[in-house]
């Protein structure tokens, strides 16, 4: 047959299904319209989405041979909408890419800084003489890790660097990487070192200016009230009697909780910032209150009792009370400096050259081969009981002498004694059945080569480990007391007095008429007794 | 045990020794899974699934683990009824540390186990498996807590109001988001590393950590700690 005509009804091959001739082979012209027609179909642009068919299916086909998954069949509709947001993804690329070059980059310029050697040849002469005593953080890294606790390598490698930098930058004589806090936005990793002497002064002189300053405040103050004592004896509002409770002095730089200075930093690359000194009404708040750390340093602290600080005396004041309570060392390896002072003042101890280290199996299993080395801290926040009265003597003025007296009397507090600084760790008191350390041996596959490792159970992440005369202790925490009673925050005092009660002002029920009637009975009983005695008229006054 | 797919769970420090625990899933995501634990990492033991009183008794009882899986805990301190109901069953009124370890681990998997948006799917069937095409959570996404689900049937989902529910993508959205956590604020996200990673750490139980690469596929959460709930967590923020 020749070329169809149009009317014929076997032409009409673009529209399938029409054609009663489907079995015969169209021509092949017919069949190159009928292409072209379903290619320009598949070519429409879509109104929605400016996409065509056509280009999609190819990019489908494409991406598909290209990457060759498995199993295509099954996700043929999510490869699909892949290739769709990647058309829209294109425009944004270059955006997007600068936006998430920055927070990497930042973070590996910081890293990058330490890296960069600061030492010059010259200097190295000075440094040999006085060199501090930067801490191997990765050898420590190693013996903790045996038992599974500690940082990533890099981590540690970094802190490491960073405390070699900070060793530059401050006076320092002793240093120990402390161990790290995590906090809800940011962590910090803690250094605890030790000034040179006379470093420290600074703060010293600082505080005593602020104690003088208080003081005439309160001389000031007095002398007000005195004057306007004489002055308004008439109309003035009840004056509070209430005192409160002299202030304990914090212990000095240098003893006691104050004995070592902390630095903390939220990253290591990032500057180190000092902590200050803790104050005794710090560790007692502290110790009532139960907060995460943001791991902003001036972050307030809102709780009750209201904690005299923020986050930075915070952090401060739980790491003093970390220290004293777990770190520990093998018994023997510090003795007293002076045999005879082992009263509370003999803060001072030193390494004794005649440790023989106790083999690891027994440092184990008995608990009285460890000892604590940081004194503990006493009730009133200290760690050398100080007895306040004494101070409050001299702001009282002469007019409160009496109520001087009756402080003495009644505040007369029992000195509080804390345990001698190196205790044996079995003296620690479990709580409930639960034992106070948990001590273990880093592997028991090969025996001489096992490291013994305490866990403490008071303060959940303190760890310590010794392996032959080596010892250290760390801490990887949150920062807070294990408490196996849910934590209970402090009640409200009860309400004052606002006046004295006496017979004055108290109420009392007014009698009832029969009360008020028989009381009178009672009462013409008696004056006419008198009346019979007497000559004159009874008067009746009810 | 014709797992699929085997990971360890994580490890909860009792005061003799450690629970080493790992669970294995066969081909249904969201099937009940399988736990073993393991005191030295060589002998494993498969924990049966606790029952619904087993639980509630199990949420008692306070303090750490002992680290020895017979002991027994005395019922008649914590729960009279509980104790009662056992001793007339003709049981002795004891919950064995095993019963306790198998009860926290549940607890912890349902409150605080976390996938992030995408990593699942959840076919018309209704069987739930990995998301091939999932490629990690951008950096932007990876910072929001409402990127990140827990692992459990949902019980927040139809609360949400219409406007929300449009958003959802049903095959990716089937889960709680962690934005409605209570109370707020339980979560801690950081970046580390430069923001190469980021870390959550649930406030909640403390211990429990999930990481993530954000643009990659790799997420995963493990736990290391005490086997306690964080009860104070209101007093904390």
């Amino acid at each position: 047959h020749g070329p169809y005509q149009p009317q014929e009804p076997g032409y009409g091959l673009d529209q399938p299904g029409y054609s009663p001739y489907e079995d015969q082979i169209p021509d092949p012209q017919a069949r190159m319209l009928a292409i072209k027609n379903a290619k320009a179909y598949l070519l429409k642009t879509s109104t929605r989405s400016g996409l065509n068919l056509y280009d999609h299916f190819a990019n489908i086909l494409t991406k598909i041979l290209d990457e060759q998954p498995a199993n295509t069949v099954d996700i043929i509709e999510d490869i699909s909408k892949d290739v769709k947001w990647a058309q829209f993804r294109k425009k944004m690329d270059t955006l997007r890419d600068e936006h998430l070059i920055l927070p990497t980059f930042e973070a590996a310029e910081k890293c990058k800084a330490l890296f960069v050697k600061e030492i010059g040849e010259d200097e190295r002469e000075e440094l040999d003489e006085e060199m501090p005593s930067l801490p191997n953080v990765m050898e420590t890294a190693f013996y903790f890790e045996q038992a599974g606790i500690g940082l990533d390598k890099d981590e540690s490698y970094y802190i490491f660097l960073s405390l070699k930098n900070l060793i530059n930058v401050q006076p320092i004589q002793t240093c120990r990487f402390w161990g790290k806090i995590l906090g809800l936005e940011m962590n910090y990793i803690i250094a605890e070192v030790q000034l040179h002497e006379g470093e420290g002064g600074e703060e010293e002189e600082a505080g005593e200016e602020e104690e003088e300053t208080v003081a005439e405040g309160e001389k000031e103050m007095d002398e007000a009230e005195e004057e306007g004592e004489e002055k308004e004896k008439e109309a003035e509002p009840p004056k509070s009697t209430y005192k409160p409770p002299p202030e304990i002095p914090k212990e000095e730089n240098g003893t006691g909780t104050n004995k070592y200075i902390y630095f903390v930093c939220n990253e290591p690359g990032k500057p180190w910032v000092k902590l200050p000194p803790v104050t005794p009404a710090q560790i007692v708040c502290a110790r009532k209150i139960k907060k995460f750390f943001t791991g902003r340093l001036d972050a307030p602290i809102v709780s009750f009792p209201p904690f005299p600080g923020n986050e930075a005396n915070y952090l401060r004041a739980q790491i003093a009370r970390i220290s004293a309570g777990t770190h520990v060392s093998p018994t023997g390896f510090y003795q007293f400096a002076n045999e005879d002072e082992e009263e509370e003042e003999g803060d001072a101890y030193e390494e004794n050259p005649e440790f023989e280290p106790p083999p690891v199996v027994e440092m184990v299993e008995s608990l009285a081969t460890w000892a604590h080395h940081v004194k503990g801290i006493l009730k009133q926040g200290r760690c050398v009981w100080i007895n306040p009265s004494q101070k409050s003597e001299e702001n009282e003025e002469e007019e409160d002498e009496e109520e001087e007296d009756k402080e003495e009397e009644e505040e007369e507090q029992q000195e509080e004694r804390g345990l001698p600084l190196l205790t044996l760790i079995s003296e620690d008191e479990g709580m409930k059945n639960i034992p106070a350390w948990t001590a273990q041996a880093s592997t028991n596959l090969i025996p001489q080569y096992s490291v013994a490792i305490l866990q403490s159970n008071r303060w959940p992440g303190a760890y310590a480990f010794a392996s032959g005369r080596k010892f250290d202790n760390i801490y990887f925490g949150w920062g807070h007391k294990y408490s196996p009673e849910s934590h209970t925050p402090a009640l409200p005092p009860p309400a004052q007095a606002e006046y004295p009660s006496g017979p004055g002002i108290t109420e009392t029920v007014d009698p009832t008429v029969e009360e008020e009637i028989a009381f009178r009975v009672a009462q013409e009983e008696a004056l006419a007794g008198e009346e019979e005695e007497g000559e004159e008229e009874g008067v009746e006054d009810d | 045990y014709r797992f699929e797919r085997v990971w360890f769970w994580g490890c909860i420090q009792g005061l003799r020794g450690a629970y080493y625990i790992a669970e294995g899933l066969g081909p249904d995501r969201a099937a009940p899974r399988s736990r073993l634990y393991s005191l030295n990492c060589l002998d494993w033991s498969l924990l049966t699934p606790a029952t619904k009183e087993v639980l509630a008794l199990a949420e008692q009882l306070k303090g750490r683990f002992q680290g020895d899986p017979s002991f027994e805990y005395n019922l008649a301190e914590i729960n009279a009824e509980a104790a009662a109901r056992l001793t007339e069953g003709g049981r002795e009124p004891v919950i064995k540390e095993e019963a306790r370890l198998i009860a926290t681990i549940e607890q912890i998997d349902r409150e605080v186990g976390i996938v992030p948006r995408g990593a699942f799917v959840k076919t018309p069937l209704g069987s739930v498996h990995e998301n091939r095409h999932f490629e990690g959570l951008s950096l932007l996404e990876a910072k929001k807590l409402s990127s990140y689900f827990h692992f459990t049937e949902p019980a927040n989902l139809k609360n949400k109001t219409l406007l929300e529910k449009a958003d959802l993508d049903p095959s990716t959205d089937f889960l709680d988001s962690l934005e409605h956590d209570i109370p707020r604020g339980s979560w801690s996200i950081q970046l580390e590393k430069g923001s190469t990673v980021v870390v959550l750490r649930s406030l909640l139980w403390l211990g429990l950590t999930f990481y993530h690469v954000p643009m990659t596929k790799q997420f995963g959460y493990v736990y290391f700690g005490t086997g306690e709930k964080n009860l104070d967590l209101p007093f904390m923020l």
